[in-house]
């Protein structure tokens, strides 16, 4: 039942909302003629609403989400509330700086934090999201060669792995993106990579730990490679989680990174959003940092904008990004310390090595079996679908019905049936084991009744949707008066 | 561990089905080399009541000043219930629906926003969300001159009378596409966009028009004859609004002959705290024919197997995990918590709370304008009129008296001097429901005290006495 179906006219939250007066300054040919047609309800009628809609959700809260390169880890509860306090949550982004101290402190500290750990020269918190941190490092990129008048680079490389972001990313930086292909072992393919390389190379967009959850070896040799022909290496920061305090990008031989602090940094994924994607750059990009940024003479804390900053790619929300998210990170952050940071790597990578193991000898097909797991894995369900006629999103569906999420399915788009599995360090080993459990119990299923896993799942409010009828006979709002039909 | 559920009895298991001496060995197959440090520079963990004592100084020392800040930001009242429902585990941890049985309840949450979106704008579809108000001005920017096929400029013609930032924002973010953005003056007595200037550039090739709604002088636009002159001149129109502005003004749907094109601004003041900028929500509304331009989320109503109703993520084809190079955006993460919180507010505010809301908030500014100009040497700048902020000149420099306001704890505005040079001592300021008769007078008092020690020619002493 939609929030308009419990409305009637004339119902109101009284409380929420003082008496007015006519608007007495405007003219009468810029008012509003119609009202819209908002819901009419009590304060506890929308309570309830919202209480009740949000128990048909799964969540980290709720249940194990071992979403591939999501990163779907507990978040603490202490980084929300002292996040809401009221002297940050009621501080005006254009107050003076008399007026900010405190916030900026813990801003500037959480750029120094992010260098640290990322191993690179400076950061900027202003992305508002992954993609985001993606735009504003290859517009760094073409910034750099800009600069320096090297205009015939036309071309972004990207692995074939990629998240779809990447590509999408190099276009509306006025790029071209080329694809490069993954070898049978998951590495770059290092002939092909050759073969593209050249003048027209603006630079690289890597992961590493790939998608194809494996650490790229010769990540050093790319780097001198890319380098070698005058382009520059791009880290997505989506899979930082399985390196955090055991390698850094910048060692790698990066020159500008995102970091998704909603995945490594374990600030609330929100039901999509908001996230976070600070960016660090090596010395040669540090001019090009977006805006803004905090900044110290050692005792206060300022703003840093066009004017410090004239060859910044500029700004990229009206404001300074998503603060409320940073300061979540920082009380992260702050909480975890060196000692906490490295083990998040630690953990996360023997979580997923386990599960992965288990799977194995429960006859599950692992997509790079003779490579470490990082902090993620791929299986392959091809054998399954093929012997028992179930594919991967059957299982991914039936998992739910077992009061599990699915992982990431079909993605990486390069392995065919998969998923994309990613337990996180804050997972305990009996939710590892249940998964494998119900992962076995399922293909047991399958044996016996295959058509039954093909209408799961059962004990969700819905049952599989009709995405076709969905695109097709396009329903995107409620129409007023359908309710009463 | 904070975080980190295993016992070391544990970890000796796990790593023995593995097969591995220790968790080192796990990440055997990075090259030695890249193994970095302890990272000692970060010290040691702090436990819960450390970092509470600490956060708790570090929002003491901001103080709670009295805010006549707006300038694309507003202190609004949000009901108690909207941030514990928002912040309910099933909302705040849950992740984008893919998997839409398991996610129903984001889903339908999504779908009812779209519905009120749509109806508040009176347009015919909304996305479920974008990054902010400034970086949705640059994805409809975008759509636009994917969507404009008449006009091969890639030129965007943007009011001045716009926000500097997203002015500066939507440069950022489509300058590399080759889009130029070309400015429209304002008319120096009434604030609003220049009706002369713009009509400089008729018959020219331009993809769109952007109207501000409110303009950020606070200024209200003839959005009739703004949206109707980019339809004669074969332009798309991009309308730019303060969403609570919407339950009392005419929404872009109704503006000039046919409605705008696309519709967007920042939703901040429907449930998002100030928060120091972010996060906040984008919007995007759009008229049916543009909606597979449009970038985002979008959420669609169907049924499942069995035929009962349900909700999904559709028109996926538009994004970047099917179409990659090739997609609308490269937006994936967008601000759903956000999009939460303003349902529910909307929900309990209805069209009659948001429209008194919204006359408040009118009321207030014109009570403080009347305040302050009343002390004799301020004016108001423009004649034309006004939401919830307004443009005063000053008899001395904006910013000496910002700095001596503040310094009593007030915040008296936002000085135009960096961005509008050319209005000189000017100061935007904004009064909402928030601020009271009293708050209102306190500002008014200290305002007459910075006057009268200019008159002594003493400013400079009483702020270094305060």
């Amino acid at each position: 039942m939609l929030i308009f179906e419990h409305s009637k006219p004339g119902r109101r939250a009284q409380a929420q909302a003082p008496s007015a007066d006519k608007p007495a300054g405007i003219p009468e040919k810029l008012l509003r003629k119609r009202k819209p047609r908002l819901p009419e309800v009590s304060e506890m009628q929308a309570v309830r609403h919202y209480t009740r809609l949000s128990q048909k959700n799964f969540s980290i809260d709720t249940q194990f989400y071992p979403l591939g390169s999501c990163t779907m880890k507990y978040n603490p509860r202490a980084c929300n509330s002292l996040a809401m306090l009221p002297g940050l949550i009621n501080r005006h982004p254009l107050a003076p700086d008399t007026h900010s101290q405190g916030f900026m402190s813990a801003m500037h500290e959480l750029q120094e934090i992010l260098k640290e750990v990322t191993g690179m020269s400076a950061v900027s918190l202003a992305p508002m999201a992954g993609a985001q941190g993606e735009f504003s490092g290859i517009a760094m990129i073409r910034a750099y060669h800009d600069a320096r008048n090297d205009t015939g680079r036309t071309e972004i490389l990207v692995p074939d792995a990629a998240h779809g972001t990447n590509p999408a990313t190099a276009v509306m930086c006025g790029y071209k993106a080329r694809e490069i292909p993954t070898k049978a072992d998951g590495d770059v393919d290092m002939d092909a990579l050759q073969d593209a390389l050249g003048p027209q190379t603006a630079g690289i967009m890597l992961t590493n730990p790939s998608t194809l959850g494996v650490f790229e070896r010769r990540i050093k040799e790319i780097a001198d490679r890319v380098h070698g022909a005058g382009g520059l290496l791009y880290y997505d920061g989506a899979n930082l989680n399985a390196i955090l305090g055991r390698v850094r990008p910048g060692d790698m031989g990066f020159d500008v990174i995102h970091m998704n602090l909603h995945k490594t940094f374990s600030t609330p994924h929100g039901g999509g959003g908001p996230g976070a994607g600070p960016v660090g750059v090596s010395e040669r990009l540090l001019p090009f940092l977006p805006i803004p940024m905090v900044g110290t003479d050692g005792r206060d804390f300022h703003w840093l904008t066009e004017e410090q900053c004239p060859q910044s790619i500029g700004r990229l929300s009206a404001f300074a990004g998503n603060a409320g998210v940073l300061l979540r990170a920082y009380v992260y952050a702050k909480m975890l310390g060196a000692e906490g940071m490295h083990r998040v790597a630690d953990y996360s990578t023997l979580n997923a090595n386990y599960m992965l193991k288990r799977l194995m000898d429960a006859g599950f097909t692992a997509a790079y079996p003779e490579r470490r797991a990082t902090h993620e894995f791929i299986i392959t369900l091809k054998k399954e679908a093929k012997e028992l006629g179930v594919n991967a999103m059957d299982f991914a569906k039936r998992l739910l019905d077992y009061g599990m999420h699915a992982p990431t399915t079909y993605f990486p788009l390069l392995v065919p049936e998969c998923f994309l599995i990613e337990p996180t360090e804050t997972e305990a080993r009996e939710s590892l084991d249940a998964f494998v459990d119900a992962m076995i119990q399922i293909r047991e299923e399958a044996k016996t009744d295959a058509e039954k896993l093909k209408g799961a799942p059962y004990s969700l409010p819905v049952r599989r949707l009709d995405d076709v009828r969905a695109a097709r006979e396009l329903d995107l709002h409620w129409q007023p008066g359908e309710d009463q039909a | 561990m904070p975080f980190i559920p295993h016992t070391d009895k544990e970890v000796r298991q796990m790593l023995d089905v593995i097969g591995a001496e220790s968790i080192d060995d796990l990440f055997d197959e990075i090259p030695d080399a890249l193994r970095c440090g302890s990272l000692e520079s970060l010290g040691d963990g702090l436990w819960e009541q450390e970092i509470s004592t600490l956060m708790q100084e570090k929002a003491r020392e901001d103080g709670q000043p009295l805010c006549f800040i707006g300038a694309g930001a507003y202190d609004h009242h949000i009901p108690a219930a909207v941030w514990q429902l928002a912040t309910r585990g099933e909302y705040y941890t849950a992740y984008t629906p893919y998997q839409a049985e398991a996610s129903q309840g984001t889903l339908q949450l999504l779908y009812e926003y779209q519905s009120m979106m749509t109806e508040l704008m009176a347009m015919d579809v909304s996305n479920a969300s974008l990054y902010d108000g400034a970086s949705a001005l640059a994805e409809a920017v975008l759509m636009a001159v994917r969507a404009n096929r008449k006009s091969k400029s890639r030129r965007i013609l943007i009011p001045r009378a716009l926000h500097p930032h997203y002015r500066a924002t939507v440069h950022t973010l489509v300058k590399n596409q080759g889009i130029e953005l070309v400015e429209v003056a304002y008319d120096d007595k009434t604030g609003q966009t220049s009706l002369d200037d713009l009509n400089r550039h008729k018959g020219g090739d331009f993809a769109a028009l952007v109207i501000p709604q409110p303009n950020f002088f606070g200024v209200l636009e003839d959005v009739d004859v703004l949206a109707g002159w980019a339809q004669a001149n074969g332009m798309l129109s991009i309308a730019v609004v303060n969403p609570l502005a919407m339950a009392l003004l005419t929404p872009p749907g109704e503006w000039g002959p046919q409605g705008v094109d696309i519709c967007c601004g920042e939703g901040q003041p429907l449930g998002a705290p100030l928060s120091s900028g972010g996060p906040y929500f984008g919007f995007m509304c759009c008229s049916q024919k543009l909606v597979r331009q449009m970038p985002g989320r979008i959420i669609g109503r169907t049924v499942d197997l069995d035929g009962r109703e349900g909700f999904a993520l559709t028109l996926q084809a538009r994004e970047q995990h099917i179409r990659r190079s090739k997609a609308t955006s490269n937006i994936c993460t967008n601000q759903g918590l956000m999009v939460t919180a303003a349902t529910i507010h909307m929900s309990l505010m209805g069209a009659e709370g948001l429209s008194r809301i919204a006359r408040r908030c009118h009321g207030n500014l014109q009570l403080l304008v009347g305040k302050l100009t009343g002390l004799g040497e301020i004016e108001p700048r423009f004649s034309g009129s006004v939401f919830h902020e307004a443009v005063l000149t000053l008899p001395m420099e904006t910013r000496q008296v910002l700095r001596t306001l503040a310094a009593h704890n007030v915040l008296g505005g936002f000085d135009l001097a960096t961005h509008y040079p050319e209005l000189g001592n000017a100061l935007l300021i904004c009064a909402t429901e928030n601020r009271s008769g009293n708050d209102m007078d306190k500002y008014r008092l200290k305002m007459e005290q910075v006057l009268a020690s200019r008159r002594q020619g003493a400013c400079a002493t009483m702020a270094k006495f305060d």
